[in-house]
């Protein structure tokens, strides 16, 4: 009878077992087989033309180099804009704020813009920037929104980075008579920088691999040249990337160029993020406390 | 040091002070105002989304969104406004991909947690982080040529752009949010739980099956509602896996209307991507869009704060325990 209930005990613990490895075999084959996917399919596309090339023949031809530098602009600006924001908000939250009504708010306020759908901020970005502010469907209007979105990204991270940093720090400044900002400025962001750091890049990728925003406020689909300020309107490799897939007249044609879209984009987002693994990486080793 | 000296010295360390206090206070509120930032711009966009709806509410009138399946705002002679296939396709592409990603995405979890050695959970994780990288239109990309033709193959379909693609990507989508909430969940339970049940004679999975995994539930809800906010908030993959037609999900089977997953379908998402680059500004279907972004809002903020109380509730109860 003992035994029996053993054996049972025994058999469901081993189900478990064996569901949850089913599992998480599953979500390592799926990564595997998709990134797997996309550079076989993609390698052949790539060569040096295809990336400082522009469109040719209706974009049956040619390279993608607009749409790098498209992103490559619009990922960057976004990110000039949103991470000194990002920064001294996290520093009021983690350094200046008590808990009043106030912070409550703004902790409130970062958890629901976290929350809202990429395409929201476009209609938003071109409700407010494209028309109403008069931006039109531009490089700026796109930033703009983007860096709205990317927001509390920065923060969330910015604080973690803040939160790394000892007490011990700010109050061996106090002890000395340095002033608050003094103490922030000297003795706190110092060694909060390099996990800002981290978070910015984390963020400039995300906002180079977004799609949904700049189709309402700013990406063209395509352009003979590249964008020569920041009202002008510009490609980028995600857009790029849906038109070659779903909206081009030769979507055959054009199915080795897209393959060399999507593995170049995700190899852009891949690297900047193993750029910030490593900047996390180097930071922790130098750690000293 | 004679006696001015010393008062020269002592006034100038007041004046020195009372200007580091000065500046210290800008400083203060410049931080300040980059944090309050955050609720202007939360506060600009339910603004923005209402004000630039109401041209559209109150000439049509809501109920016609909510309520009436014909979507034609462009059309000269009779235009039409209803938005429910938009709202029922983007619950039910949404509910398809929670059905596959909750079950998958909390297996997932509970062999990082329980299962697998120290130094291999510490690869796992960022593996399935990757996940959370890949951008959307990649993803896109992926389902229109991986799984769209699997689902035509499967199903005996002339197309497989359908609401179950959508799902099928969706459900891998939403993976990375649901095994990291659903892992920090299992992690948190306290450990006096484990050890009771082990000291009761209970064995190892028993434990997990009926002491760590109730104990975890509410944290494991609020993975599952986060990715339902995910899911269907989501743009691309949806807009270039579910074929985008204007019509209900739904097929009569005995005269009984059964919503179905293997029909082309047009989310909110979807509607507002395709349309929204070209509307002409002001007019009442730009208008009309922005009634759609309002709902689709609507629906996120109530799912994302549904699953904030279950996470505090979350982490009340293990405080105390």
């Amino acid at each position: 009878m003992v035994n029996l209930k053993e054996k049972s005990k025994k058999r469901k613990s081993i189900v478990w077992i064996v569901l949850s490895t089913f599992f998480m075999i599953a979500t390592l084959s799926v990564l595997v087989y998709f990134l797997i996917f996309l550079i076989r399919n993609g390698i052949n596309a790539i060569s040096w033309d295809f990336i400082t090339d522009i469109p040719r023949k209706n974009m049956t031809e040619g390279g993608i180099f607009p749409a790098i530098v498209g992103t490559f602009y619009v990922a960057s600006l976004t990110v000039l804009i949103s991470v000194p924001l990002g920064i001294s908000a996290a520093i009021y939250l983690n350094e200046y704020a008590s808990q009043s009504l106030i912070v409550r708010l703004i902790r409130l306020s970062i958890r629901n813009l976290s929350g809202v759908p990429s395409i929201v901020y476009g209609l938003f970005g071109l409700g407010i920037f494209a028309a109403t502010l008069g931006l039109g469907t531009s490089l700026l209007s796109s930033a703009l929104t983007l860096a709205i979105m990317s927001l509390p990204w920065v923060i969330t991270a910015s604080e973690e980075a803040l939160k790394a940093v000892p007490n011990s720090f700010r109050e061996a400044g106090l002890a000395l008579g340095t002033t608050k900002w003094q103490t922030i400025r000297f003795l706190v962001l110092p060694y909060a920088l390099p996990g800002m750091a981290t978070g910015s890049v984390l963020a400039l990728a995300r906002a180079a691999g977004e799609t949904a925003p700049i189709i309402l406020t700013g990406a063209a689909f395509f352009l003979p040249h590249l964008p020569r300020s920041v009202n002008d309107r510009f490609m980028a490799l995600p857009y790029h990337l849906y038109i070659l897939a779903t909206q081009h007249n030769r979507l055959d044609l054009v199915r080795p160029l897209a393959y060399g879209t999507a593995l170049v984009l995700i190899a852009m987002v891949l690297l900047l993020n193993m750029i910030a693994i490593v900047l996390r990486y180097r930071a922790r080793k130098k750690q000293e406390w | 040091m004679n006696e001015s000296n010393r008062e020269e010295l002592k006034s100038r360390i007041k004046q020195d002070s009372h200007k580091q206090n000065l500046s210290n206070f800008f400083i203060e509120k410049i931080f300040l105002i980059c944090g309050v930032l955050t609720i202007v711009f939360l506060g600009l966009i339910v603004w923005f989304l209402i004000s630039k709806s109401w041209p559209a509410i109150s000439e049509i009138g809501l109920r016609e969104f909510l309520t009436k399946t014909r979507w034609m705002p462009s059309s000269p002679i009779q235009a039409g406004y209803g938005a429910l296939s938009f709202i029922v396709s983007s619950i039910l592409v949404t509910v398809g991909a929670l059905i596959i990603g909750v079950p998958w995405g909390i297996f997932t979890a509970i062999f990082i947690a329980e299962v697998a050695p120290t130094r291999i959970k510490e690869v796992l994780k960022p593996v399935v982080e990757i996940l959370g990288i890949i951008p959307s239109v990649v993803y896109g990309f992926i389902a229109l040529l991986i799984i769209a033709p699997k689902v035509a193959q499967l199903f005996g379909l002339s197309n497989g752009l359908t609401a179950l693609t959508g799902s099928v990507i969706l459900a891998v989508m939403t993976l990375p949010t649901i095994v990291s909430i659903t892992e920090d969940a299992i992690k948190s339970v306290p450990k006096d739980y484990r050890e009771a049940s082990y000291a009761l004679g209970v064995g190892k999975w028993d434990t997990i099956i009926h002491v760590v995994l109730p104990a975890a539930s509410s944290g494991i809800l609020a993975a599952v509602m986060l990715g339902f906010g995910r899911a269907v908030g989501e743009t691309m993959a949806v807009l270039m896996a579910a074929g985008n037609a204007l019509n209900m999900p739904i097929k009569e089977i005995f005269n009984i209307p059964l919503p179905t997953l293997l029909q082309s379908v047009r989310t909110l998402t979807a509607n507002i991507a395709i349309e929204g680059s070209d509307v002409p500004w002001g007019s009442l279907h730009y208008h009309s869009l922005f009634v759609v972004g309002l709902i689709l809002f609507v629906i996120t903020f109530i799912v994302n704060i549904i699953a904030d109380l279950m996470l505090t509730k979350f982490q009340k109860v293990n405080k105390n325990g």
